[in-house]
């Protein structure tokens, strides 16, 4: 149990890192690393205190810790990856919508042109 | 591709001429060997439309080629897809004040013969939709074994989602008037629309009808749907037939959201 705790610090540290380091970078700009600092953090503070996490398995009745830990990990990387495809779906329907506008102006500017 | 390059010669399509003007619109992709034949057939049968090429950013010679042939061609400035290609024709069309719009594959597959037919059942009818069938009458028209199956698997889901018999869902050579224009240049499906854009008017509780058409071989080049993408389309199809039925309307969308 303890080693498993050891793990999700340290992946939970390196997580933390690469967010940063990529912010840093200009890699993910600063509103959707957000979601990634919360949950890096979470599982950073629920791996360095195991008290708050056998609360947890107590309260949501799973009758292990470090399926608790996975089943938390697992939820919050799920609402993630669900909030990403929304905002990738909005980008995609912008994308194409700008695509579109801007064919449609320089075909207009072309028209023009040739009057 | 280079704006200077794309911006190169051809006419323009200028703003609809009268209260029934119709434009004729080909979406295409490195149809270069084809497109050049589509687009005088098209002018051939109906010598007063303008015919507006929209090409998916092609890395061959379409471009060129449709407009040597005496169409206007809207470029697109990145890879969009059939639905968005298709659809931003819709918008130039409305808003140019188009009355009606022809759908003609750019790869040879539709009789330009038939275009005259299907202009006539928009007018005489006032529905906001006419598709052309392949079988409608029988005309010796055939489709693989794969793509047959699945226009009979839609038929048999879309019958009553759409109230009415549908024989060829599957296909492009469609006309529609300014009212499906509106509705399609605010929404259309972004991949293979044919089937998604029937429930999309049903749900404007719009009216659709169907001619007999004759449908060829491709003229050149090779259809994107193979055996394997029949399945995904087959999926893809069912999913957004069933989305667009429970769609949400109310969420903000860009002026002019796909």
């Amino acid at each position: 149990m303890d080693s498993l705790l050891h793990v999700t610090t340290v992946l939970s540290v390196v997580l933390l890192a690469m967010v940063l380091i990529s912010v840093r970078r200009a890699h993910i700009r600063v509103e959707y690393s957000v979601s990634w600092l919360l949950a890096a953090g979470a599982m950073l503070l629920l791996s360095l205190s195991r008290p708050a996490l056998e609360a947890i398995r107590r309260w949501t009745g799973v009758p292990d810790t470090p399926l608790t830990l996975f089943l938390m990990a697992g939820t919050v990387f799920l609402v993630m990856f669900f909030r990403f495809s929304i905002i990738i779906s909005h980008l995609r329907d912008d994308n194409v919508a700008l695509a579109q506008r801007v064919a449609m102006l320089e075909y207009r500017l072309r028209s023009l042109e040739q009057e | 591709m280079p704006l200077d390059q794309r911006a190169k010669g051809g006419g323009a399509v200028k703003r609809a001429s009268g209260p029934d003007a119709l434009l004729v619109i080909v979406p295409a992709l490195n149809e270069e060997g084809a497109i050049g034949e589509v687009v005088r057939q098209i002018r051939q049968h109906v010598p007063g439309a303008p015919v507006l090429v929209i090409d998916d950013c092609s890395d061959d010679g379409t471009i060129a080629v449709a407009r040597a042939a005496g169409a206007d061609v809207l470029p697109l400035a990145h890879h969009l897809g059939l639905g968005g290609c298709v659809q931003a024709g819709y918008k130039l069309a409305y808003e140019l004040g188009f009355e009606y719009v022809i759908r003609v594959d750019g790869d040879g597959q539709h009789d330009a013969g038939d275009i005259p037919a299907i202009l006539e059942r928009l007018k005489s009818t006032g529905c906001e939709m006419v598709i052309g069938s392949r079988f409608v009458e029988e005309n010796g028209s055939t489709t693989g074994m794969v793509r047959g199956l699945g226009i009979r698997f839609f038929r048999m889901v879309l019958r009553p989602i759409l109230g009415k018999a549908v024989r060829d869902p599957t296909s492009g050579f469609v006309g529609v008037n300014r009212r499906a224009l509106e509705v399609f240049s605010r929404s259309f499906p972004l991949e293979y629309p044919e089937i998604e854009a029937l429930v999309v008017l049903q749900r404007r509780r719009f009216h659709f009808e169907e001619v007999p058409v004759k449908m060829h071989a491709r003229a050149a080049g090779k259809s994107s749907i193979t055996a394997r993408k029949s399945l995904y389309y087959i999926a893809h199809v069912l999913l957004g037939v069933f989305v667009n039925i429970l769609k949400y309307d109310g969420r903000p969308r860009p002026r002019d959201g796909g």
